[in-house]
């Protein structure tokens, strides 16, 4: 179940205010950000990093069918527990199809609607922001040996009684392994021993950078 | 739902691949290869036998309490696109200040270097060597001169960085608002409120008894301190970190402490650990550092002056200089705000294959370090263990109390916990004080930072500190730290400056920290 960035344009924000009097003392609560995809494409998932925002308001979407219409996707996913503080504020989000209220199977346009009800923050917005569509089914790397022959103990009771749907524990297992072949890739979890190097630890200065 | 399933995949993958490194992975492998001679363990359930036979044995107990410390210590996998800086820190800003903290405090240390012409660390001559080993467990008889040296930075340096630390995205007005904060802290975290407080410290209600105050001797010990002592001792006796953990939110009993705290930390002295230590001690004996000096002054300014320390200075320094030299603690870097200052051997500036963290264990030591391992003298007195739970004890939590993060048990959210709780229970004590100049996080910023060692009487802090290793938490400081206020509240309203204030709240050794905290959660009026 890999995934595959999706190329698409994405438009800066646009504060929705009420009326044509624009206050230069109140600041906009609501934002807009437009992502419109080149071709029509299936939605897998969305990534972003938050800045500050604290509702992710309602994305929608437009149908490429005839007529192309707008349909609620999500409505205020939270981000920010409490708006007034930090929890959340710089968080990275990933939200997917499964969460999603309709069906995303072809889009060609999306509207993320912001919501910050705080007057406490300067700006709010998310970035960072990618779309996946869902990848090649098979994997093209092949499973290590003590995945398809498990040795006795090492082996983790994810499974309960009665036997599961196999297409479902298969893709539960592929993301599994994926995972630890990334947690392996990234930190080693050998101890370093030595602090000096062949024997020497004649220092000058600390260094800055 | 699917995000929960692959979240809790990943946090398993996560600690299997840590435990694999470790040696209780080994003693489990070799355990399972002796218990095939066993007449119980058949080939066609072997699975299930050994398993049983795990149990049976204690080793599933020890694997059990391996995993619980795991997941105690390390935080949750952050999402797959956050970088390794935000697992540290996840805001911005406060990772730039805590960058700007840390140059400082480098620039200071290189000024002392180059004004001292003293290197930072030089291989000792072994006769020099010699006379250390010979001296190592009285090193407190020396005398070095250390008139020259000066700590690299003391608490209340540190308490000016963060009244100065602010949000770029957060509305700073000048004028005052509904926006400003009234104490010194300027940053917006979410901090607990009172009925938070008390669903977090349940077990401290009025209504469960606490060692600490149902002990004292007009209770009678039938009521409760008797049938804690003999749970704590079934607790032990059954090896469970998890229920030490709980057992211990209404205190230790005395004797029972030191197991207890060994236990909860998932430390055994096991004889690679001993082996270990006398590594460490060899590496102290053969590199001299700069830091060494620094550690010798605070223990000599801090400890060796405090009328309970005094008499372990000895062990502080078998403790400290071996601390420093511990590469094992540039691990907990990964979840630590801070980073460990680098260096280049001597010639080879800018070259990354003779890059070195200095001190090796990356952490530069302050005024007042030497008073977290001090407390731990009572419960241990043989040195590798004494080392192990204070390395423990330090990335658990210490490392929290010197460090700027949003961390709701580092520094920063424990001085704004301290006086939100002050604002909103004793507004008229918070007002009068901010009116006179004596804003109350100056005078209580140094007892959090230390952990409240070397202020409270050491029953009292061992007390406390029972506490904070049941809840896992150290939000229970900035809870005792109001609850004081809370306390001298009548003397506090009538001074008229700073130093005034200072004097009331000079003396905490005869306070009893138990019924301060519980009157304070669970029996002021609101």
């Amino acid at each position: 179940m890999s995934r595959v960035l999706v190329p698409c344009h994405v438009k800066g924000t646009v504060a929705l205010q009420v009326g044509d009097v624009w206050t230069s003392q109140g600041r906009p609560g609501v934002l807009v950000i437009d992502v419109t995809f080149p071709c029509v494409t299936p939605f897998e998932g969305i990534t972003f990093k938050n800045y500050y925002t604290a509702l992710l308001g309602r994305l929608r979407q437009e149908n490429s069918h005839t007529p192309a219409k707008w349909v609620t996707c999500l409505w205020d996913y939270c981000l920010m527990p409490d708006p007034h503080s930090e929890e959340g504020a710089q968080e990275y989000v990933s939200l997917f199809k499964q969460q999603i209220l309709c069906d995303m199977a072809r889009i060609s346009e999306l509207h993320l609607i912001l919501q910050q009800p705080s007057p406490l923050w300067l700006s709010f917005t998310v970035e960072e922001l990618q779309i996946y569509q869902q990848g090649p089914k098979s994997p093209s790397m092949i499973f290590p040996k003590w995945l398809s022959h498990p040795v006795p103990c090492e082996q983790p009771a994810l499974l309960h009684e009665g036997l599961p749907d196999p297409s479902r524990v298969s893709s539960e297992v592929q993301q599994m392994w994926a995972l630890t072949e990334m947690i392996r890739a990234s930190h080693t979890s050998a101890r370093i021993g030595h602090f000096d190097v062949d024997g020497c630890y004649d220092l000058n200065l600390l260094s800055y950078t | 739902m699917l995000q929960e399933e692959s979240d809790l995949s990943l946090i398993i993958a996560q600690i299997v691949q840590k435990l694999k490194g470790s040696n209780l992975y080994s003693q489990l492998e070799r355990q399972a290869w002796a218990s095939l001679q066993r007449p119980e363990i058949k080939l066609e359930s072997l699975k299930e036998d050994i398993k049983e036979f795990f149990k049976i044995s204690g080793w599933e107990k020890k694997l059990q309490n391996a995993v619980y410390s795991e997941l105690s210590v390390f935080p949750l996998p952050s999402h797959p696109a956050a970088p390794p800086e935000h697992l540290k820190e996840p805001l911005v800003y406060m990772r730039k200040a805590q960058g700007s903290w840390e140059k400082r405090i480098l620039k200071s240390l290189n000024s002392m270097c180059t004004e001292l012409s003293i290197p930072l660390a030089r291989k000792r001559p072994v006769g020099e060597q010699k006379e250390l080993l010979n001296k190592w467990n009285e090193m407190g008889t020396d005398e070095p001169d250390l008139s020259l040296f000066r700590p690299v930075y003391a608490p209340k340096d540190f308490l000016e960085v963060l009244i100065n630390l602010r949000n770029p995205n957060y509305e700073n007005g000048d004028s005052l608002s509904f926006r400003t904060h009234l104490g010194l802290i300027q940053v917006p975290l979410k901090v607990k409120d009172i009925p938070e407080l008390k669903e977090c410290f349940v077990e401290l209600g009025l209504n469960i008894g606490q060692l600490g105050i149902d002990d004292s001797t007009q209770v009678p010990p039938e009521l409760f301190e008797n049938e804690h002592v003999r749970i704590g001792q079934k607790v032990l006796a059954q090896q469970d970190s998890a229920a030490a953990q709980q057992y211990i939110r209404q205190g230790s009993p005395t004797a029972l402490r030191a197991e207890l705290w060994a236990l909860i930390l998932n430390i055994s002295s096991q004889p690679e650990d001993v082996l270990y230590y006398e590594q460490l001690k060899t590496n102290v004996i053969q590199h001299d550092l700069l830091v060494d000096s620094l550690i010798y002054k605070d223990v000599k300014l801090t400890a060796s002056n405090d009328d309970y320390y005094f008499v372990f200075e000895d062990y502080l320094y078998q403790v400290l200089l071996c601390f420093s030299r511990d590469t094992s603690v540039l691990s907990h870097f990964a979840f630590n705000s801070a980073s460990p200052p680098k260096s280049y051997i001597r010639g080879k500036l800018g070259l990354e294959e003779y890059a070195v963290f200095y001190p090796p264990n990356g952490v530069i030591p302050f005024h007042g370090f030497s008073m977290y391992v001090a407390p731990l003298c009572f419960l241990y007195h043989e040195p590798s263990k004494l080392y192990q739970i204070f390395r423990e004890m330090y990335v658990r939590f210490f490392f929290r109390l010197h460090s700027i993060s949003s961390h709701p048990s580092g520094i920063v959210s424990l001085c704004l916990l301290f006086e939100t709780l002050l604002q909103t229970y004793l507004p008229q004590l918070f007002y009068h004080l901010r009116e006179i100049g004596a804003q109350p996080l100056r005078i209580s910023f140094k007892w959090m930072v230390r952990a409240f060692s070397g202020y409270l009487a050491t029953d009292q802090l061992l007390l406390l500190w029972d506490r904070i290793l049941g809840y896992n938490s150290l939000e229970i400081l900035a809870v005792l730290a109001a609850a004081v206020f809370a306390f001298r509240a009548v003397n506090l309203m009538e001074v008229t400056s700073l130093a005034a204030a200072e004097a009331v709240l000079a003396d905490l050794s005869t306070l009893k920290v138990m019924p301060l905290l519980q009157i304070f959660l669970f029996a002021t009026v609101t």
